[in-house]
Formats: structure tokens, sequence, C-alpha cells
């Protein structure tokens, strides 16, 4: 019994979520105003429009690549200074020195697309 | 809240700790990496070549002295991800020396008009007038140098992880810079490309062959050390399918970066689209590298159950020996060839993994030392070897080689006799230690077949030699390109430890023997 009860709040913010989602989209259709134009079909505030496509499926500027794989890094950079920052006065020194170390490699990546022109855009 | 709950939440955590001194040869290769990395950012393009040539050269050597300074050492450090014992320190000292000879014969700036033997902006299109600007400024890519230091940090790390994670992770950091590397020749760059794609999927294929084994592996013994591993496997009764299907996917992992059939495709495509001098570091220290990790692997987890994946390594070092040395005798483009020559090594060296004793492990150890010195100076040879466009590789080209240059055709001659395993160079001594571990392991059929196999082998090169100096020069314009300081050292180191090794093998032997002992 016991050891159930450590994955219940798993099972309780899974039930909360679901059930936001199934709430917010069933209420959106029943309460908001339906007026259809051109607006609605645009793509949501940023990127490609779908159609029409281009012959061949066209090309993408590799430049998009560029960007989404520097927000990766750092995304997973925040993904382990968070349980660091939980954990920070159990790990003490060496969780400090390790964590700058790790930094550091990142910043230096960094630097270096900085340098070389990968955060201009044309 | 429970009270477990409550625990989960504040539970102390240990902190690690990690022995810096211990792990010291890799944390100086990769700041050297790093430190190249800032060079390429902040350092004025004029100075980047010297720099960066200085920092890996100086980085390698101080990893060097820590190798050697460690020497004698036998635990394992780093909350049990990394063992620091002999053969650990013999393979990391092989891959460092082969790292050093590699990284002179990639500087080489005097054979090709342009520069190196690398593109001079490896992004730009082949045949665009993005290629053209960058070729006419004279500019080189310079990030080849910290891309090396990463490979071979990788390398470092690959025959030492005690954990399979860790063992994944070395992996990783290893192929990476390589598949980057092979994609960036100077001449015939679309066929560069291509073998780096191919390396690149095929790669990537592999490590989720072995990702795979290692999952497994851990569901059928609830670790991932390879002690725990070893535990799980002598407290069991053996047949479970679990462990022989993880063993099976692991090694898959592993056969594929040493390149043994049936898993040696990628090899002559790689071997032959890559720049040359690149192809040369990769032949010698990667082979060490996976040679490292698949004995500590079998040796140290897998022990316990050598009855079933012995006749697997049997069958695959049958495989490898034939097919490299069967299909070795109709190429006719010397990069191939030695494609095909170093896939029937990687065999060879399998009958010394087969052994399972220590006399197995040290003559794997001396042969991997051996035939890296072989292999880096006869692909620094072919660079030698040039026409207008480039390096002539194909075989034609090579005839009459002795008559133009005796000098550069006798070293060849000596790095094919050292391939062929004839008396007085390092390969026989090599195959003579692999062969008598495996006949005394109990694999005498496998010896006889690596007997016949060496001698099919042995009629490709002596064709080579024959035709470098019994055949009349075609007169295509090849010629043999006076190198700098930086090759000739390279040539010369390589063509003296293939004799050193041959006549004088004792030191070395001795050497290999007092380190053949994995940490458990």
């Amino acid at each position: 019994m016991r050891r159930v009860n450590v994955y219940a709040p798993i099972l309780v913010l899974g039930l909360l979520s679901t059930g936001f989602a199934v709430v917010s989209v069933v209420a959106g259709s029943l309460t908001g105003p339906k007026r259809y134009n051109r607006a609605r079909l645009d793509a949501y505030e940023c990127g490609i429009e779908p159609t029409p496509q281009p012959v061949g499926g066209g090309r993408f500027p590799v430049k998009y690549y560029l960007t989404a794989m520097l927000f990766i890094i750092f995304d997973i950079e925040i993904i382990f200074l968070y349980p660091w920052a939980v954990a920070f006065d159990s790990l003490g020194l060496f969780g400090l020195v390790e964590m700058v170390l790790f930094i550091v490699t990142v910043f230096v990546a960094y630097a270096y697309v900085w340098r070389r022109g990968g955060l201009d855009w044309d | 809240m429970s009270p477990l709950t409550s625990s989960v939440l504040t539970a102390t955590i240990q902190a690690p700790k990690i022995e810096y001194s211990q792990v010291a040869p890799m944390l100086i290769v990769l700041g050297a990496a790093v430190l190249g990395v800032l060079v390429e950012a902040f350092a004025a393009r004029r100075l980047r070549y010297g720099l960066q040539l200085g920092i890996a050269l100086v980085g390698l050597l101080a990893a060097l002295v820590s190798v050697a300074l460690l020497a004698g050492a036998h635990h394992i450090v780093a909350m049990g991800a990394v063992a620091v014992d002999g053969p650990t320190l013999f393979m990391q000292g092989s891959i460092l020396v082969f790292a050093v000879l590699g990284v002179l014969t990639m500087a080489e700036r005097s054979l090709d008009p342009g520069g190196t033997a690398f593109a001079a902006q490896a992004a730009s299109v082949p045949g665009s007038t993005a290629e053209r600007d960058a070729v006419g400024a004279g500019i080189m890519q310079t990030e080849v140098f910290p891309l090396t230091m990463f490979a071979v940090s990788g390398m470092l790390l690959f025959p030492a992880s005690t954990d399979l994670l860790t063992m994944f992770v070395a992996l990783e950091v290893l192929s990476l810079p390589l598949y980057l590397l092979a994609g960036m020749a100077r001449r015939r760059r679309l066929l560069s490309q291509e073998a780096a794609l191919k390396y690149f999927l095929l790669g990537a294929f592999s490590s989720t062959f072995f990702l795979y084994g290692v999952a497994l592996l851990y569901g059928y013994s609830g670790s991932i050390s390879l002690t725990g591993i070893a535990d799980a496997v002598s407290g069991a009764t053996g047949g479970d399918a679990l462990l022989l299907i993880g063993t099976a996917l692991v090694s898959v992992g592993l056969l594929f970066k040493l390149g043994a059939a049936p898993f040696h495709s990628w090899t002559p495509d790689v071997y032959q689209g890559a720049p040359t001098p690149l192809t040369g570091f990769m032949a010698a220290a990667t082979k060490v590298a996976a040679f490292g990790a698949l004995l500590r692997v079998l040796y140290v987890a897998l022990g316990g159950v050598r009855w079933d994946w012995r006749p697997m390594m049997w069958a695959v070092a049958i495989l490898t020996m034939v097919v490299g040395a069967v299909v070795a005798i109709t190429q006719t483009d010397v990069k191939r060839m030695l494609a095909y020559s170093s896939i029937a090594h990687a065999g060879f060296l399998l009958t010394g993994v087969i052994a399972t004793s220590r006399a197995g492990l040290s003559s794997v150890m001396f042969y991997l030392l051996a035939y890296g010195f072989s292999t880096i100076g006869a692909f620094a040879v072919v660079t030698l070897v040039r026409n207008s466009g480039g390096e002539a590789t194909h075989l034609s080209q090579w005839a009459g080689l002795g008559r133009r240059s005796p000098l550069v055709a006798g070293i060849f001659t000596l790095f094919l006799l050292a391939f062929a395993g004839i008396p007085l160079t390092s390969g026989f001594t090599s195959k003579f230690a692999v062969f008598s571990a495996a006949m005394a392991g109990g694999a005498a059929p496998l010896v006889v077949i690596g007997v016949l196999v060496s001698a099919v082998a042995a009629f490709f090169y002596v064709r080579v030699i024959v035709l470098m100096f019994f055949s009349e020069p075609v007169g295509d314009g090849t010629s043999v390109v006076l190198p700098s300081a930086l090759t000739t050292i390279a040539i010369t180191v390589g063509a003296a430890m293939t004799v050193v090794l041959g006549v004088l093998p004792g030191w070395f032997l001795h050497l290999a023997d007092q380190a053949a002992v994995f940490v458990r």
C-alpha cells in the first residue's frame, strides 16, 4: 500500500492535466464565437506558410537548423542546472566545480558560434 | 503526504568524487580541444594554424607523459566508471602516439598547392563560387585540430570505461568528430562527403545496436557496470536469452567500429573517401580503442559465458579474415586495398581475442601497436604520390614508382611486407604472438585458417611491390612530391618502429605482457 502512495502524486497530476485539456477544449468550442476569415488559416504568430507547397517540397535555410541546435544545447544545460540547484547543499564543492566546468564548456561553444557569425541571420 | 513520499523528496544525495589525477590523460586532451575551439573563436586567421598545431602537439605529449606517470596503476576510479589499469594505459599510450603522428600528417601543407589535405571551407558546395573564393583566399579549416583532439579524448575513454553507459558516451565522443572529418577532403569532395554520410548513417545504426544490447544486459543483470554483469553471470546457471541477445547486440556495435565482417561494408568507402592523413590516423587509433573496449567487455563482463560467445566470434573472425584478404585481391585503388587489408587484420586480431587468456590480451595489444605504426606510415606514403588532380591512388599510376623514387617505394614495400607478416618486420612478430596465443587457447583450426589467409593476403601485397619495381612507369604526370618535416617524421617513425618491433620486439612484448591484467 505504501509503495503505491509514492506514485499517487504522479497519477493525480496526470488526471489534473488530462482534465484541464479536456475541459478547455470542450469549453472553448461551446462558449467561443465562431467567425471564419482568412487570418484563421495563417500560421500562428510565426513560421512558414504550409500551403501552397513549392515544387519538390521546397528547402529550408540551414539557419533554422543552427538556431534549433543552439536552443537545444541551452535547453539541455537548464535541465542539468535545475537538479543541481535543488541538491546544491549536499553536492557541495564538487558539484560547484563540475557545474562550472560544464557551463564553461557550453559557453566556449557559444563563443565559437558567436565569433564565427553563427548568430547573424543574414 | 505519506512518510515514504517525504523521505524520497528530502533524501540526501551523496556527493560523488572523481580522482582527477587518475583521469588526467583524458582531461588534458579534452582541455586542449576546448582551448582549440577558443583559438578558432578569437585568434586572427593567419595565427590559427600555428597555434592549433602547437596546442594539439603539446596537449598530446603532456597526456602521453601523464600516462607514463600512471604506469603500474591498477584500480577503478570516478565512481566505478573508469578503469586505470595496464590495458587502459598501454592502449592510451598507443592511441596518443598514433595521434601525434596523425596530427603531424594532417598538418602537412607542402604536398597540395592549396594547403592541407582538408577542404578550404568544408561548408561550401563543391564546384560553387563560394568554394573557389575560399580556395583563392588561401584559407584553411583549422577546426580539424580541435575535432581530432575531441576524437582522441573519446578514444582514450573507450577502452578505459568500466560501465556500459560511459562506454557508449565514449563511443559517441570518438565517432562524431570522425564522421565530420571524413567529409572534409580537399580533393574529390563529393566522394568524401558520400563517405562521411555513409559512415554517419551506419555508425548511428550500430550505436543503436550497442545501446539496445546495453539495455538487455541491464535487464538481465540489473547493473550497467562490467563487474556487476560479471557477478550476475557467475551467479546464474547460464543460457538466459536476455544475456545472450544483449551480448550479441553489444558485440555488433563494437565489431562495427573495428571493421569486422559482416559489419565492414563502411570501411572501404570511408577509408577511400576520407582525407588520407585522417584515414591513417583513424585506421590505427580507432582500431586500438575499439579492440580495447571489445576486450574489456568480453573478458571482464562476459568472461563467464565465453563458451557462448566464442563460437560466434569464431565465425566472425573467419569471415573477417577471408572477406578482407579475398576481396582485397580485386581492388584497383591503393586506399581501398589498404582498407580491405585492415579488415583482414581485424580478423587476425580477433583470433587473439578468442584466446580468452592473458597471452591473448597482451598479443592483441602488441599487434595493435605494431599495426598502427605501419598503417599510419603506409597512408602517409599514399599522400606523397600525386598528379595534377591530387593523390594518384589508382594502382596503375603506381607502376614503376620504384624507378622514379626508390626511397619512397622502398619504404612502402617495407610497410607492405609488414602487413604480409614477413619475418624481420613487426607484422611477423605480432602475427606470431596472436596465433600462438590462439593456439594455446584451443583455437588451432582458427590458426590454420589464419595462416592460409595470410598466404592469400601476401599475394596482393607482393603484387603491388612487383608493380612498383618491375613495371614500366606510365607517363601520366604521376610523381612523388617531397613532403615537409611533418610527414617525413611520421613516415620515419612508422618505418623505424616497423623494423624495431620486428627485429627487437622483446621490450615491447614484455611491456604488453606486464600490462595485460584487467582490473575487476
